[in-house]
């Protein structure tokens, strides 16, 4: 298609404008500007897209769980589900607090005491995570007859962590020892755990 | 030849569709169409005099009043309608305190399971379930009244055309059958066990009027129980359980409308100023 | 793309050449929607609307995917996981809002977008494949709009896919098992719901391939413009950015301002309130319709109430159909040479106050009760449509005598104080 409208060369390019003695000239500014503003509005628009994958309300709501351990007596352990996880409530024999109060904790590899595990006037109630902190699987040892590992507490099946009677790492790949839930006793036989 | 087959199934579509005109057209002309009762008897819903504090774009919740409504709901209607979308823990979003809420959430009955025999029965209810049917099924609820089953009122304010008004003006639209509708139109007199409401698509309602006294709630806030009070409150109520959030939509609509109005105004100097060379020379012949 | 004075791509640093060499995307955005796309300098703001349905569909295909995390596609569930999404979920509210809006939105863009197409008679050649793929698009749009609709399991939702696929029941012989083999039952349930969502979470993808092929083979013959002279140089001629990219971007604002204040302040203006109830197979709404842009084709379908023949349903299935599908043979139904209603009186009458006072009446009938005086009118629109397209618009393109076109477009929108000149594609008019 030839040219037939002779020399007009009419399509300025608006990038060829000379930049004025006084830095950004008026037209820079306002392209810019509204650049800036189509920037600004796409990010807004992130933060509902965003948060639309974080926990729904119903979800946030579940996060509180009332238990009755009245009903748990020595040596006994119970699984509650706390945020759809698992939690093991233990009441523990006096050979097993024996057990965990005869260990060197220097030597451990998460150290903590039994004491700083449980709460104060309730030391014999063992309360944590059913979440093995290695790849997450579920211990056994809470429910009776099951294999409760090397020291006596919990055994992760999947790769072979062993807990002992304080729920610390003995022996396995776990890092740490099973996590303690936030938690309260809101009277002698009742928890509120979240 | 396109052309040709074209005008002839356009022609045809038009003779026959102009066909379904001729006999509808000799069908109004010849018969008569009767009105209907519930054209000419049915009225447009009102809300109360003063409106409600959700109305306009710059509307909000009257907190007090949504926990009257509650309490109207709780107290009348919650016997026979359920509120299937709604949970306790919502009612937090009424003002109430977290422990306010867990004590009024105990206040109500929802099925479980006995922990020890896996018997069902009905236990205290915590912030995290639903409010409970008031039935335990549909076939329940219809025997309980008469064939005709109480809708859920979760979202009642959003199923019916101006839904705030629906409800305020069909609670306080009861009245006797006017002598001109039973004189006109005698079929339309209501049958045994259902009501006269003119707000009502049919005119007649199996629902007996829920709200008959004023009094019949003792407002916690002492505010002064009049039919129409109790049946705006309860309106107020059920626009809330409907959507929400109906005020947090138009609280953050204006920052979204006032942004998209400056970055407009920005695109349009963008615009103009790019455009501003874009004239083309004239031929010079 | 095909002229040559389009701007030449040329990378500039490492990186873009690095790109250009091994796979060429930005050389194929530059040319695409860039610099190096040259576009008529007269298009009016009527040729906004493509880049705005592009925008629509994408913000359609965002806040679907985000829906489709949160809802249920099973009918015991799945009104309350909409109602799960306006309640609980973070921002789900303005999501679902947005959705149902935005297809509403999608549908006031594209209506737009075909009329500009319509008057200015883009459907002609060099530009008929454009249109074809076009009209593919807007049923692509229509399948998908109405399986979304289905899924939130209101009384609509349910009694809509009842009577929809009640239509294909008209057809002889097959109707009734095409009928029970569509929905996986013989009313819609959980199969019906179940695949309904699949294909509507399917056809976006497609309709997002079709308008690449839309695009595609818009850039053969370049874009087309309110004067319908072809660009007969380079001075007819602006890049695609930053002229139009400029404009887009404006018009996108508006549109924005528009959309939005539905969305926070009228979300449900454009639904129905029965679909704020659970569907109830046992219990039909007083008064079924579709979503408004379905009016006119459901006014075209219930027009039909005389059995001529073949039964009266089926007349209006068949129209209903061939309404839509008329479109596909506008190119060879119009062969007048003159493309823009601006040149063409006869045609420019029979457009404004023929076919948009038709389609306006065809809107409002369709959502009107089926009983009379909204029965007969949309008999008289209804025939009128089809006399439309396929009578009048055959005839006046051959009798018609159009309107001197300006020389070339840099003419048209300088307003030649010369004489205008006849185009070379107008056949000569008598002086």
């Amino acid at each position: 298609m030839a040219s037939t409208t002779g020399n007009a060369d009419a399509t300025p390019d608006v990038n060829d404008g000379v930049e004025g003695e006084d830095g950004v000239r008026r037209r820079d500014f306002i392209n810019i500007a509204a650049v800036s503003a189509a920037g600004v509005g796409g990010l807004a628009v992130l933060l509902p897209l965003v948060s639309q994958m974080a926990p729904s309300a119903d979800v946030l709501a579940e996060s509180t769980t009332e238990l009755d351990i009245s009903a748990l007596d020595v040596g006994q352990s119970i699984k509650a589900v706390f945020r759809k996880q698992p939690i093991f409530v233990r009441r523990l024999t006096p050979a097993e607090i024996e057990a965990a109060n005869a260990v060197d904790v220097s030597a451990l590899r998460d150290p903590a005491t039994l004491d700083e595990i449980t709460k104060p006037g309730h030391g014999d109630v063992l309360v944590v995570m059913g979440v093995c902190t290695h790849l997450g699987c579920v211990p056994l040892g809470a429910q009776e007859g099951e294999n409760k590992g090397e020291f006596g507490g919990y055994f992760c099946p999947c790769h072979g962590s062993h807990y002992d009677t304080a729920a610390r790492i003995r022996k396995g790949p776990a890092p740490t020892n099973l996590a303690v839930p936030d938690y309260e006793f809101t009277s002698d036989t009742t928890i509120v755990i979240g | 030849m396109i052309r040709l087959v074209g005008i002839l199934i356009g022609l045809g579509f038009a003779f026959v569709v102009l066909l379904s005109f001729v006999t509808g057209a000799y069908t109004a002309a010849t018969e008569e169409v009767a009105e209907t009762a519930e054209y000419a008897f049915h009225e447009e819903s009102h809300g109360p005099a003063d409106g409600y504090s959700f109305d306009g774009a710059f509307g909000t919740w009257n907190y007090a009043q949504l926990q009257r409504g509650y309490q109207v709901y709780k107290e009348v209607c919650s016997a026979c309608h359920s509120l299937n979308f709604v949970a306790l823990r919502d009612l937090g979003q009424l003002g109430y305190s977290e422990a306010q809420v867990k004590a009024e959430a105990a206040t109500w009955q929802v099925p479980g399971i006995n922990p020890d025999t896996g018997e069902t029965e009905m236990r205290q209810a915590i912030p995290t379930d639903y409010f409970p049917n008031p039935y335990p099924n549909d076939v329940a609820a219809a025997a309980a009244n008469n064939n005709a089953i109480p809708p859920d009122l979760s979202l009642m304010a959003k199923a019916r055309h101006h839904g705030s008004d629906y409800i305020y003006s069909l609670l306080t639209g009861y009245q006797e059958p006017p002598a001109r509708l039973l004189e006109e139109f005698p079929d339309a007199a209501p049958g045994p066990g259902l009501y006269y409401n003119p707000y009502f698509a049919n005119l007649n309602l199996a629902m007996a009027p829920p709200i008959t006294t004023d009094g019949q709630v003792t407002y916690a806030d002492g505010t002064e129980a009049t039919i129409s009070q109790m049946s705006a409150d309860v309106a107020a109520f059920l626009t809330w359980t409907a959507e929400p959030t109906l005020i947090k939509r138009k609280q953050t609509g204006w920052p979204v409308l006032g942004f998209l109005l400056f970055a407009t105004i920005l695109a349009w100097l963008a615009k103009k100023q790019i455009w501003s060379d874009a004239k083309p020379k004239r031929r010079k012949d | 793309m095909s002229f040559p004075w389009a701007k030449e791509y040329t990378p500039q640093n490492g990186l873009t050449k690095f790109f250009d060499e091994k796979l060429p995307l930005p050389r194929f955005v530059y040319n695409a929607v860039g610099a190096g796309y040259p576009v008529p300098r007269n298009l009016s703001y009527f040729w906004n609307f493509g880049v705005l349905a592009g925008f629509f569909l994408v913000l359609q295909i965002v806040t679907g995917v985000v829906l489709a995390m949160h809802y249920a596609s099973n009918t015991q569930v799945a009104f309350a996981s909409v109602e799960h999404i306006m309640r609980d979920v973070n921002w789900g509210w303005l999501m679902r809002y947005t959705h149902a809006n935005g297809a509403s939105f999608f549908f006031v863009v594209i209506y737009i977008h075909i009329f500009r197409g319509l008057f200015y008679a883009s459907y002609k050649p060099p530009r008929e494949m454009i249109w074809l793929i076009g009209v593919v698009i807007f049923l692509l749009m229509m399948a998908t709009a109405f399986m979304g609709y289905v899924l939130p399991w209101g009384q609509m939702s349910f009694w809509g896919a009842q009577v929809i696929t009640g239509l294909f029941e008209a057809i002889p012989l097959v109707g009734p098992p095409l009928k029970t083999w569509l929905l996986g039952g013989f009313a819609p349930d959980n199969a019906a719901l179940n695949r309904f969502f699949s294909l509507h979470f399917l056809l976006p993808f497609v309709i997002a391939g079709a308008v690449i092929l839309h695009i595609w083979a818009l850039h053969i013959p370049g874009s087309s413009n309110p004067t319908g002279v072809e660009v007969k140089g380079e001075s007819d001629t602006l890049p695609f950015h930053p002229y139009y990219t400029a404009k887009d971007g404006f018009g996108l604002g508006i549109a924005l301002l528009v959309f939005m204040t539905f969305v926070f302040f009228l979300p449900n203006t454009l639904g129905h309130p029965d679909n704020y109830i659970e569907a109830n197979p046992l219990s039909t709404p007083a008064l079924i319709v579709p979503e408004w842009y379905f009016y006119p084709f459901y006014a075209i379908l219930r027009a039909f109430t005389f059995d001529f023949i073949l039964p009266a349903k089926l007349w209006g299935v068949l129209a209903m159909f061939s309404a839509i599908l008329v479109w596909f043979f506008l190119p060879w139904l119009d062969k007048g040479p003159v493309r823009s209603g601006h040149y063409r009186p006869l045609f420019r009458k029979f457009f404004w106050f023929g076919l948009i006072p038709t389609m306006a009446m065809l809107f409002y009938l369709g959502g009107a009760p089926a009983h009379e005086p909204y029965v007969m009118l949309s008999q008289i629109f209804t025939a009128y449509y089809f006399l439309h397209f396929l009578v009048i618009l055959p005839i006046i393109s051959s009798i018609e005598r159009p309107d001197p076109l300006p020389y070339s477009i840099t003419e048209a929108v300088l307003g030649s104080d010369k004489k205008a000149v006849l185009g070379e594609n107008a056949e000569p008019v008598a002086t």
